[in-house]
């Protein structure tokens, strides 16, 4: 009997294979012992790239995408030892270098399990059906009498028992069946998949034995250090290196080529010092006389730059949805609310700041790096150093933290370049200096809401111009306005159900690189947005949370094709994947149940409720805060209700839920901001983020059982955090917070 | 100059400037203490110089001369301090870089004070940082490992 959990299955083989325009993974080749080429083990089972077992039975899972905290590697193996009925303690995760064999690796969009939960259920399936073939035939029984059960099979009517590991010679002869010819597990019988299951590498990791991109120590190995220009597309016009090459330690100093706009994936150029040690290599560069070109970005200035942007998100702009006429609403209404938000730039600061090792021959390439994205890593090293892609690998050590920092390829390709001149392997490091100065930024933003409400308080108009410097100018210098990509995360998808309402975007230039940071645009649009409804409840004078459930209306799935929007739902399906909102309404009341929200004003709490849609989950956050007399506040409580449908670990999702609300106290609570184009900050001490201190006391999380297909997990939870937080102040103290960094001490 | 580095006796004849960070990962190939902000700002850098916390990444050599360092990798013969297992109990670690630092930090609360409150231990853990936001965990693990539940 097959259980097909989702009706894309067949959807889904076709776009793996064409998208990549490879035969992957579950056309399962017989021909490909791909496991094998990674150089682990000889004889084996291998019917696919994902799943491979070795004569002892040992089960080999290849993780084709990136640890960075999410226990990705644990979640894929419980997928596949799910179809396998493995036993957990013999099953090895082995991490995937880059290769399209995989499919996407990209580890970014929070599609780690959604797009994979199906496919590797498969992929196990395949190998447990041929292992229930072998065991039949060594019986002559029929396979279908057969199941698999704790790392072997069981024929069901006698009750014998083989162990996988006396069948995988046999099996290994055996024709790979056709992916859509696998049978499935039935839900009820799943094992692994919605259990709790302690990460892989936990051991590692609490007794140090772990390897980031920063560990890597290869024989012979040079440590770079690079000072970039200081202001995007400026060069060196002189360099005095004596000093650094007076250094005992440093071994040569190197001019990278000069970078250009777009910025793409590219190195920023700069100087680089390589030495024997990180520290004469530190020490190198810090001693360092560099004379920089200027350019039209060292004018950049924040603050001057922000007053830019808010005039343009307060004039018209260019209309991406339209329902009704809420320009005629509101000029024909005499009650016009409005209000202007802005948030400043941010860097993702991962814990580990980027690193890369490069060993560079003639005709090949070998790159460790913590890369989010070790596919376009392989390709951008291949281009810099002029190489076919197939003399390129690319391996992917442990991430410490990513948040769409690690998803640029251009520290790999700085080492890549930096060893073929050298002859030697180098590694890259970047300080948290290089790391907070020269990154791929967050975008700032402001936007401007207006509406008007009947007297009854019911809002009829809603009219929102949004504006930022887009992602897109970072690979393309013409793109000076909100890309269709970035207007779909949380703007152009508005779910309120207000009879005139209108979305617009207004242009803003870059001055910097802008890239992805966790929920990206998400964050500030759902600042803005959910801050904007409290106050229009406060308007109405009506509680945040029922105001909050009518704007969002009746239960519906949402046709933005029908408003002239584009949207393409992340990549996956709309009937598939619909715009909910009974399940969006359904988080909320769950989340201010759990909060105790109709009880809040006798026990004299002061919450705050957001709740967004994002990466195809839905996500709310009441927050509760305190405010002392000096204007100092705390978080007691925070709640969050997540339904991201068919989830693989409970508790990995609990942790992502918390991790996500204080990385959204992070984007709240820091700013970067440039001065003569260079950036202002330059490490922990005027970078701010959240710290033990600043986190909320009490974390109550609540994860929506669901059987609905798998949705996203990594990002949803950070951007209702912030107009929570911001909602909750306002409630305690009456004062608005529209403006971003939010002070930690109130005025 | 002559130091103990989890017990066992090293001497350095180098860089006396060289901060004691770069001495254990790139000499000893101690990978375990991490570098994340080589300012003292971070924590995940942590190391025990004579039983108290402190940053590796701004303590030169020049300064441990015969003193006696503890690394992550040296805190319990078998790694079974009880932080680590409250540790794996609690599920704390995400993407694991700063949990070398928390682990080393928190071992000196425990040293000292056998029942910290959440106060003591947010003032104890506050220059440690984890951009995951494991900072709820870390806290129930502190708290199980004091009371000893999780042996």
């Amino acid at each position: 009997m097959k259980d097909i959990i989702s009706p894309q299955r067949r959807t889904f083989l076709k776009q793996t294979a064409s998208a990549s325009g490879f035969a992957l993974g579950l056309t399962l080749l017989p021909s490909i012992s791909p496991v094998a080429a990674e150089g682990t083990h000889t004889e084996s089972l291998a019917p696919n790239v994902f799943v491979e077992f070795d004569a002892n039975g040992q089960l080999f899972v290849t993780c084709h995408r990136s640890e960075m905290g999410q226990q990705i590697r644990t979640s894929l193996a419980q997928i596949i030892a799910d179809e396998l009925d493995a036993d957990w303690d013999r099953v090895t995760v082995v991490q995937a270098t880059g290769h399209p064999k995989y499919g996407d690796q990209n580890t970014d969009g929070s599609r780690s399990v959604r797009r994979n939960l199906e496919r590797l259920r498969i992929a196990g399936a395949t190998a447990a059906a041929m292992l229930r073939e072998a065991a039949a035939r060594g019986w002559n029984v029929s396979p279908d009498d057969c199941i698999n059960r704790e790392h072997g099979v069981v024929h069901t009517p006698s009750g014998n028992r083989v162990d996988y590991k006396s069948l995988i010679d046999v099996a290994a002869t055996l024709p790979v069946p056709e992916p859509d010819s696998v049978s499935l597990k039935p839900r009820s019988r799943w094992k692994f998949i919605g259990k709790v299951m302690t990460s892989v590498d936990i051991d590692d990791v609490v007794s140090g034995n772990t390897t980031f991109g920063q560990d890597i120590q290869l024989d012979d190995m040079l440590v770079a250090v690079i000072q970039r220009p200081p202001v995007m597309f400026t060069h060196a016009e002189s360099v005095d290196d004596k000093k650094a090459r007076d250094i005992a330690g440093v071994v040569d100093v190197i001019n990278l080529p000069e970078a250009t706009a777009p910025a793409g994936f590219n190195p920023l150029g700069g100087v680089a010092v390589l030495a024997k040690t990180t520290w004469a290599a530190m020490q190198g560069v810090k001693a360092l006389s560099v004379k920089w070109t200027r350019n039209e970005h060292t004018g950049y200035n924040s603050d001057s730059y922000k007053a830019s942007l808010i005039a343009t998100a307060q004039q018209p702009g260019e209309v991406v949805r339209k329902r009704g006429d809420a320009p005629k609403a509101l000029k024909d209404s005499g009650n016009v609310i409005s209000a202007t938000y802005y948030a400043p730039l941010l860097a993702q600061a991962p814990m580990e700041p980027p690193a890369a090792t490069a060993r560079v021959t003639t005709d090949s390439a070998e790159i460790w790096a913590c890369t989010q994205t070790p596919q376009s890593t392989r390709s951008n090293v291949a281009a810099a150093l002029k190489m076919p892609e197939d003399k390129v690998t690319v391996n992917v050590t442990l991430l410490g933290g990513g948040f769409g920092r690690k998803s640029k390829p251009d520290f790999s390709v700085e080492a890549a370049l930096l060893a073929q001149q050298a002859g030697k392997p180098v590694k890259v490091i970047w300080r948290r200096e290089d790391d907070i100065q020269h990154g791929y930024y967050h975008s700032v933003s402001a936007q401007h809401i207006q509406a008007t409400q009947d007297e009854a308080g019911n809002t009829l108009a809603w009219r929102h111009n949004t504006v930022f410097p887009s992602i897109s100018s970072t690979f393309n210098p013409a793109a000076t306005k909100p890309s269709n990509g970035e207007l779909r995360l949380g703007f152009i998808d508005n779910p309120f159900a207000i009879p005139n309402m209108q979305l617009e975007r207004g242009e803003a230039k870059n001055h910097v690189r802008i890239g992805w940071l966790r929920s990206v645009a998400n964050v500030y649009h759902a600042f803005a947005i959910h801050s904007f409804a409290d106050e229009l409840a406060h308007a109405a004078n009506q509680d945040s949370r029922d105001y909050l459930l009518s704007l969002i209306g009746e239960d519906r799935h949402i046709d933005l094709a029908a408003e002239g929007a584009e949207y393409d739902n992340y990549g996956d399906p709309i009937d598939v994947y619909p715009i909910d909102t009974a399940r969006l309404k359904n988080v909320i009341r769950r989340v201010t149940d759990m909060a105790d929200w109709d009880n809040r004003k006798v026990n004299n709490r002061f919450l705050g409720l957001a709740a967004h849609r994002s990466f195809l989950s839905y996500a709310a956050a009441v927050v509760e805060v305190e405010v002392a007399e000096d204007g100092t506040w705390t978080m007691p409580n925070v709640y969050m209700s997540l339904d991201a449908g068919t989830i693989v670990n409970p508790e990995h999702v609990r942790a992502q839920c918390e991790g996500g609300m204080i990385y959204g106290l992070s984007c709240a609570i820091g700013e970067i901001s440039a001065t003569d184009g260079a950036i202002d900050q330059t490490n922990f001490h005027n970078y701010q983020v959240a710290r033990i201190q600043h986190a909320p006391k009490h974390f109550h999380v609540d994860i929506v059982e669901s059987t609905k297909p798998p949705a996203g997990v990594g990002e949803p939870p950070t951007p209702p955090f912030a107009p929570a937080l911001a909602n909750a102040l306002f409630a305690a103290t009456g004062k608005r917070i529209r403006e971003l960094p939010l002070p930690l001490t109130l005025s | 100059m002559k130091l103990k580095i989890n017990g066992e006796a090293r001497e350095y004849s180098g860089d006396p400037q060289m901060p004691l960070l770069w001495y254990l990962r790139d000499e000893l190939q101690m990978t375990g203490t991490k570098y994340g902000c080589g300012m003292a700002l971070c924590g995940a850098c942590t190391v025990h110089i004579d039983g108290e916390a402190t940053r590796s990444c701004q303590l030169p050599m020049s300064a441990i001369a015969g003193k006696s360092i503890t690394t992550i990798e040296g805190l319990d013969a078998d790694n079974q301090h009880p932080l680590q297992v409250a540790w794996k109990q609690h599920n704390v670690p995400q993407c694991g870089y700063c949990q070398s630092g928390q682990i080393m930090q928190a071992a000196t609360l425990l040293a000292k004070n056998a029942a910290p409150s959440d106060t003591e231990i947010d003032q104890h853990m506050s220059g440690n940082i984890c951009r995951c936001g494991t900072y709820p965990r870390i806290r129930n693990a502190i708290k199980d490992a004091a009371k000893g539940e999780a042996s």
